[in-house]
């Protein structure tokens, strides 16, 4: 008999099962709490949190850049100091931002959207953050000391190399790379096994929310990406530090191969960043159209392509540097096909709200100013992909214009619709609708006013990453304007931010599910207990509480008084094996806090890397040290477990 | 919103081997990131060498001996450690205990070969572009030999000091199973190293 046929009889939820639950899972009280919690939810809000802040300090310095380009040959800014601004502006965003809040979102959301009462690898992510804060505070600490990085977030050699930027400011660079690239790592091989493993029985791959789909294809991304970027920036920081040539023409080294390692990263990049949006647009898109997403085996398929064909673009980020002719064809249509499942997307979220009952509330505003902007992006996209254009507007601001449409459209949009849609179910209080609106209608327009005018600014030659203009290129008004869009986006921001500051404390009670929503993050209360659901439960369709109507179906059987998780198979999600699951620990912090001694100390001598992975490795011994086993707490299993051999 | 209740989880197995555990999916993802790193790596070795007159630059290729003698104790250590995998499936203590100390020994040994194989290399990593990404290959294997050695060696430690249980045993499944993934990242790495400044110089 299988666990599913050993139904007992239907039960209400017991307020006594649920103090128990709640004990084994709580984080302690305290600083000591605040410093251990393996709680994905826990670490999620301050990972968002720290995200959110990375997002603000990064805009007050596209502010300081915009203010010193409204007019001609303004001396605001001191070249050097602007090269740090553009520099940190775009590293803040990309690297300290953009995808560390995405996964962020994945922390806080892939257990609740899968049913699960935690993540799979829960200090895996602790560590995660650790190591990202420390990151993050490192380059900002040398950003105040003035010795922030100064070619670019590409850091392309060999403006970057030894010879042409001498000092420490590209090392510091390079190694917050490591920290970051490290933290995501971590977070996608523990979203990825969540999101495999650790679904709710019933939750086929075919009935998986498509956040949780976007969210698996971002997290394979990650892990294919991202050791590129490291690969990148450890030669490079090793041509600095300990006179290797990787990039050394004269003794046999390549700086292509920099922009190639770069750009094999920084092209699925743009994706990693953009795939989690549109798993958070299709979620408020159903929501707020009132019907199932249309074209659901399509949205997945083109998840899974626009994945696939991301790794397949990146020389097109090289057109101007010379490529055979056949490299110059094949690249352009590379990237004229991505297009094409980024259009089957849009065309599914029209037809979902064409046939649905669209309520335009704030999340679903911002899917529109989503679709609006993000088109208009692919468009430009579409346009650069064309070498001859390319050729001519390389290294403009119409390619400026062109990534902020995709990435602010693409990412940053349904981003802030995300955070406003989840915000009830994280805090339990609603944020305030009409300032929502003001907030999306300030950015919307504050947007397009800052970064329209680019594409002229671009077409008439303006180059990026100049600090200033003589007057008679006739550039000022557009600048200007552009300007002025960026102190309206900005208030946009601030109004939005506030809002949420404000309903944090002061909001309306939300309920579990006030937007009648039909995902399993809502059938649990608002905020979540620190198990997330008092009984597992099992999926009947895509959209669990609109399926199953009033009666959820449960299943029961998972310890009250130790952690334990369920694992079920990869496909079809079927009942596996309960597997114990870590409580609360400092090792996570410890490791990185020894990973940030290790990775600051080698900036300075090479032979620290040598003597403090020493401490790391202790540090790494000390949390895997072996504790008393799941099967010694809960008692031997009956059955066989999976996988033994006779 | 009411519920019913239709299933009870308590007599499912409380751990289980290869894919039925979480351990193995890290274990999995760690390979996966490992595998692109290597595959970067050796696809930065090629690009150097085909924008290169003469590969090596300025050096003689590195000595055949202790590379060809890494890669056949790594050969032979597949065998011990499908052993390994095997007993420790079958959650026999005994010979688990063996044929870890055994495994362990042979990660021990290659680690020695190593060594020595970093001075036959014949070119320093500062001298230029070739030393640069031969030493970075050989580095980033070796990085992967200590962590299995250390791994390895803990495990094998933990099975005479502590409570051997399932999870202990699918811990050594895995175990092994990333020491076959390390085997086989080393093959592409020798032929690059030093088969390709021979063929293709």
């Amino acid at each position: 008999m299988s666990p599913v046929d050993a139904a007992p009889p239907a039960t209400a939820l017991d307020p006594e099962r649920e103090a128990r639950l709640a004990l084994t899972w709580a984080t302690p009280p305290g600083l000591w709490g605040w410093l251990t919690t393996v709680d994905p939810k826990e670490i999620g809000k301050r990972y968002v949190a720290t995200g959110l802040v990375f997002f603000v300090l990064g805009g007050l310095l596209a502010l300081l850049m915009r203010t010193q380009l409204a007019r001609p040959e303004s001396g605001l800014i001191s070249p050097d100091r602007y090269n740090q601004i553009f520099s940190m502006h775009g590293t803040t965003m990309m690297f300290l931002f953009a995808v560390p809040i995405m996964e962020a979102m994945a922390v806080y959301l892939v257990p609740l959207v899968v049913g699960a009462r935690t993540m799979a690898f829960p200090r895996l992510n602790a560590f995660s953050y650790w190591v990202y804060l420390a990151g993050g505070v490192m380059i900002y600490v040398a950003f105040l000391l003035n010795i922030a990085p100064e070619a670019g977030w590409t850091g392309y050699t060999p403006l970057s190399g030894p010879e042409y930027s001498p000092g420490k400011r590209t090392d510091i660079w390079a190694q917050m790379v490591t920290f970051t690239e490290v933290a995501a790592l971590a977070a996608a091989a523990s979203t990825a096994t969540t999101i495999l493993k650790l679904r709710a029985p019933g939750m086929t791959l075919a009935r998986m929310p498509l956040f949780a789909w976007a969210m698996l294809v971002t997290a394979f991304m990650i892990m294919l990406a991202m050791p590129a970027v490291m690969l990148a920036t450890s030669f490079l920081i090793s041509d600095r530090l300990v006179g290797t040539h990787f990039f050394n023409a004269p003794e046999g080294g390549d700086n292509l191969l920099y922009q190639h390692l770069f750009w094999f990263f920084g092209h699925p990049e743009v994706y990693i960043i953009f795939l989690p949006g549109l798993g958070m647009v299709s979620e408020i898109t159903q929501t707020f159209s009132r019907r199932t997403t249309f074209g659901y085996p399509l949205l997945v398929l083109a998840l899974l392509a626009i994945g696939f064909l991301a790794f397949g673009l990146w020389v097109h980020h090289m057109f101007t540097t010379g490529l055979p002719h056949m490299g110059n064809s094949f690249y352009t249509a590379a990237s004229m096909t991505i297009a094409l499942p980024s259009g089957i997307q849009i065309f599914c979220w029209i037809a979902t709200m064409w046939d649905g009952k669209p309520r335009f509330q704030t999340p679903l505003l911002f899917v529109v100013g989503f679709i609006i902007t993000f088109v208009l992006g692919g468009l430009s996209g579409v346009m650069l992909a064309s070498v001859p254009l390319d050729t001519q507007v390389h290294d403009t601001y119409f390619v400026v214009a062109h990534f902020h449409y995709v990435l602010i459209g693409g990412a940053v949009f349904p981003l802030l619709g995300g955070i406003f849609y989840w915000f009830p179910k994280v805090f339990g209080r609603m944020p305030n609708e009409t300032a929502g609106k003001w907030s999306f209608w300030l950015i919307f327009l504050g947007f397009h006013v800052a970064f329209f005018p680019m594409h002229l600014l671009g077409l008439w030659g303006m180059p990026r990453r100049v600090y200033t203009y003589p007057s008679e290129m006739g550039w000022a008004d557009m600048n200007l304007l552009s300007t002025a869009g960026s102190l309206v986006l900005a208030t946009g921001v601030g109004v939005y931010l506030l809002n949420l500051a404000i309903s944090w404390r002061r909001g309306r009670p939300a309920g579990p599910n006030p937007w009648q929503a039909g995902g399993l993050e809502w059938a649990t209360s608002s905020p979540p207990p620190p198990h997330n659901f008092g009984y597992t439960p099992f999926v009947e369709g895509r959209q669990p509480l609109w399926t199953s109507g009033p009666h959820l179906p449960l299943m029961d059987g998972l310890s009250l008084d130790h952690r334990e998780v369920l694992l079920t198979t990869v496909s079809d999600a079927a009942p596996d094996v309960r597997e114990g699951s870590p409580g609360p620990t400092l090792w996570p912090l410890l490791t990185g806090l020894a990973t940030t001694a290790l990775f600051v100390g080698s900036i300075f001598n090479e032979w620290l890397i040598v003597w403090l992975s020493i401490p790391v490795t202790l540090c790494v011994v000390g949390w895997f040290w072996p504790k008393p086993s799941h099967t010694s707490k809960v008692g031997a299993p009956e059955r066989t477990p999976p996988g033994a051999l006779a | 919103m009411s519920e019913r209740l239709v299933g009870d989880l308590s007599r499912l197995p409380s751990a289980g081997f290869s894919t039925h555990g979480l351990w193995f999916w890290a274990g999995m993802a760690f390979i996966l990131i490992e595998t692109t790193g290597f595959a970067l790596a050796g696809a930065s070795y090629i690009y150097l060498m085909n924008g290169a007159d003469a590969w090596p630059l300025d050096a003689p290729p590195p000595a055949l001996g202790w590379g060809t003698a890494m890669t056949a104790l790594l050969l032979i250590s597949l065998a011990p450690t499908m052993v390994l995998s095997h007993v420790a499936r079958m959650r026999d203590l005994k010979a688990t205990r063996f044929w870890a100390l055994v495994v362990g020994v042979l990660n021990g040994l290659a680690l020695v070969i190593r060594g020595f194989e970093f001075t036959s290399l014949n070119v320093r990593w500062d001298q230029d572009a070739y030393g640069s990404i031969t030493w970075a290959l050989m580095l980033l294997h070796t990085l992967h030999l200590v962590t299995d050695f250390i791994d390895t060696g803990l495990l094998t430690v933990f099975l005479f000091t502590h409570q051997v249980d399932t999870e202990r045993f699918s811990d050594v499944d895995d175990d092994a199973f990333y020491w076959m993934f390390v085997v086989a990242a080393w093959a592409p790495i020798y032929l690059l190293v030093y088969w390709a400044p021979r063929w293709l110089s």
